[in-house]
């Protein structure tokens, strides 16, 4: 049989790159130099970022529908690798872009112009601007990212793990188990780290643990009853919750409080890096076990006849989830549903491979926590709200949708 | 060596109730092997303890001259590919991408396919005509070519025995037909040995090199499909009025239902030991 490229044979067929992209970027480019032939550079960057509504929406759709047509509905390059660095690539783009927001903005009045000044070192340092910038805008952004990230992971290996299209840390309860180790460890005077993140950590397996019992049949983990688990786990966990307040009298009241809002806002350099160091090596971990996942969603059985061993992919599934799970929480509370909009979403777009989507999720999910909190930050008149109000406010009715459509 | 397939004295349980009593059976290379039986007889059983999903505790299982415990997941899964009775399709992969999943077992722990695999996959999916349904999605598809993409699958695994629950049950004839067809050529045509779970006798006249008669996990009748499939064990094993005669295609086996003459009491008997 001669040996045809994949290509010509129509297993593959190639996509033409296209037309809107040269003509993006020459609009792109007359826009950049008109406004050199203006002013600043400063006033250039300003300008760029000032593209109308319209236009970026535009945009945007476009790119959703670049996106869609590498999806394997339409298939694609045969190299898995280039898909992945492709895909990767562009959602970088985005997770940039959205942290570009993320520090421009925010509910200082009027701090545009001056952020982007001193963002760009043309104004001199040490000024009030810096300091938001630098102490408070900036490790808040990379904290949202990285929870945003881990909680988007944590769904997808959910729904993967448990073939379940609704799970996720929030809803299955692993997030207020992880909060109960928490409150406990910070009742027991323990610094945020390791103290408390251990603490929530064993919280979390607990909570797993007690899911799995309770919502396993005989073999087969059923859809309903996992959900109605991870209701009552959530149920009691609050219970629980309030109890402790309520014997709670002194300062570490105050602390309580503020981590239950699921509040981004309390953090420094120091513990974004603590929790970098923490969950950068889950994600690894997990994109090396993205192809068992996806053999996993063809059951257990198969997945085993088709080399993958169970027990031990499992065991690391599970572990490393909720380890990354439980790191988030104890750093901000437990923030809910990003796991179910993140993973959702991208899977519409790119296709229920994992190879691709684990990294997507990585980099989707931090994209739209920093967006979730800068709405939280600039939405109220004044102050602020804590981010896991946005995200619900979004993935609650997602997840109603997604009940219904499962239930047909 | 020939046999590639060898239990001496195989016996599975599910907690206390036993399912399968001390089989000794061997397959040899490029057979044929059809398995039949009764509801509930220990054949998709039995089909799990070959392929390694279930470990059975007691007895002697050699697969290709090496035994069980030597083999880890993945040169399992080189050796023996599984189509197994029902498939959960949740997830809306593309019939490409499903087949190419067969490659994992010769591939790392990424699954990072090359062009080779393509072509192997490619290859499969011509082999049980499922190529002009590349890029449709698999949750999409009926249950006959469902099935025919599960086939194309173990086929790209490669193996060199591939097991088969029951895969003719949801097809109408034409491609009851066509599967065993298609079995009969891989046997021919790459000499790999098919273990095959039936419930249709008359296709497992025609196309079984040997036959497997099992009940209540015990054989009741193994060899040449006109040694098993004789008036009297057939009435045996099922309980069940029947004529066996020869096909008009000459040299098969044919088994006719009677109606209305089930012998219930002979149901029962069996229901209380
Ligand atoms: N996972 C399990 N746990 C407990 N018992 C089981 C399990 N699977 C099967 N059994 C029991 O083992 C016996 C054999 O089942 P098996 O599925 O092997 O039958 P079968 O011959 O394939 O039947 P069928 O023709 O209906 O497919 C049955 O009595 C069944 O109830
Ligand atoms: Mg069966």
């Amino acid at each position: 049989m001669p040996a045809l490229s994949p290509a010509e044979h129509g297993i593959y067929d190639r996509h033409p790159v296209p037309a809107w992209i040269p003509a993006f970027a020459g609009m792109t480019t007359l826009r950049y130099l008109v406004a050199r032939a203006i002013k600043s550079p400063v006033s250039i960057f300003y300008c760029l970022l000032q593209a109308d509504i319209t236009e970026s929406l535009f945009l945007f759709l476009r790119i959703l529908r670049f996106f869609a047509a590498m999806s394997p509905v339409n298939t694609k390059k045969p190299d898995i690798l280039k898909r992945v660095l492709t895909i990767s690539l562009l959602l970088l783009f985005l997770l940039l872009v959205a942290m570009l927001l993320g520090i421009l903005m925010g509910s200082t009045p009027g701090g545009f112009k001056e952020a982007i000044q001193s963002l760009f070192g043309t104004r001199e340092t040490g000024s009030m601007m810096d300091t938001i910038i630098w102490r408070i805008r900036f490790p808040r952004i990379l904290l949202a990212t990285l929870v945003g990230a881990a909680l988007s992971l944590g769904g997808l290996v959910f729904q993967a793990l448990l073939r379940n299209p609704l799970a996720e840390p929030y809803i299955l309860g692993i997030s207020s188990g992880s909060g109960i180790g928490a409150i406990f460890g910070i009742l027991m005077g323990f610094s945020r780290f390791p103290g408390v993140g251990a603490m929530a950590f064993a919280g979390s397996m607990v909570t797993l643990l007690l899911l799995l019992v309770m919502s396993s049949g005989q073999t087969m983990i059923k859809k309903d009853s996992l959900l109605l688990s991870g209701v009552m786990v959530n149920a009691f966990c609050g219970a629980l919750i309030m109890f402790l307040i309520s014997i709670t009298q002194d300062s570490r009241l105050h602390n309580i409080i503020f981590w239950l809002l699921g509040d981004l806002s309390m953090t420094d350099m120091g513990h974004v890096g603590i929790l970098a160091v923490t969950i950068v090596p889950c994600f690894i971990l997990l994109f090396w076990l993205s192809n068992s996942m996806n053999l996993l969603l063809m059951g257990k059985e198969m997945a085993q006849t088709m080399g993958v061993n169970i027990k031990v992919v499992t065991a690391i599934l599970l572990i490393v989830t909720s380890f990354m799970v439980s790191a988030t929480v104890s750093h901000c509370g437990p923030v809910g549903f990003v796991g179910l909009v993140m993973p959702h979403l991208l899977r519409l777009v790119f296709g229920p491979d994992h190879r691709v989507l684990v990294p997507a999720c990585v980099l989707g999910g931090g994209t739209y926590m920093v967006l979730c909190d800068l709405l939280a930050r600039t939405l109220p008149e004044q102050g602020e709200m804590p981010a896991g109000v946005i995200t619900a406010l979004i993935g609650a009715p997602l997840f109603i949708i997604l009940l219904k459509r499962t239930g047909r | 060596m020939n046999t590639v397939i060898d239990t001496k004295k195989l016996s599975h349980s599910y907690g206390d109730v036993l399912v399968l009593k001390d089989l000794s059976l061997s397959i040899q290379k490029g057979d044929f092997f059809i398995i039949i039986g009764p509801n509930g007889s220990g054949k998709t059983t039995l089909m799990k303890v070959i392929s390694g999903i279930e470990k059975s505790g007691k007895g002697r299982l050699e697969i290709l001259g090496r035994p069980m415990r030597k083999y880890t997941r993945k040169t399992l899964a080189r050796a023996i590919s599984f189509v197994p009775q029902m498939v959960p399709v949740d997830f809306p992969f593309t019939v490409t991408e499903l087949v190419l999943m067969g490659r994992s077992p010769h591939l790392g722990t990424l699954g990072l396919e090359q062009e080779k695999d393509i072509q192997i996959a490619r290859q499969a999916m011509a082999f049980t005509g499922v190529e002009g349904l590349a890029h449709r999605k698999i949750d999409q598809l009926s249950g006959g070519e469902r099935q025919r993409v599960f086939i194309a699958r173990a086929i790209c695994q490669e193996p060199q025995i591939m097991l088969l629950d029951e895969p003719t049950a949801s097809l109408d004839l034409a491609h009851q037909v066509r599967v065993m067809d298609l079995m009969e050529r891989l046997k021919q045509e790459r000499g790999i040995t098919i273990v095959m779970v039936s419930h249709d006798v008359n296709l497992a006249a025609m196309y079984g090199d040997r036959l497997l008669l099992l009940k209540e996990g015990q054989i009741v009748s193994m060899g040449l499909p006109e040694e098993v499939l004789t008036h009297n064990t057939l009435e045996e094993a099922y309980g069940c009025n029947l004529l066996v005669d020869e096909s008009p295609l000459g040299k098969f086996q044919r088994v006719t239902l009677v109606p209305g003459k089930c012998i219930d009491s002979g149901m029962k008997k069996t229901d209380l030991k």
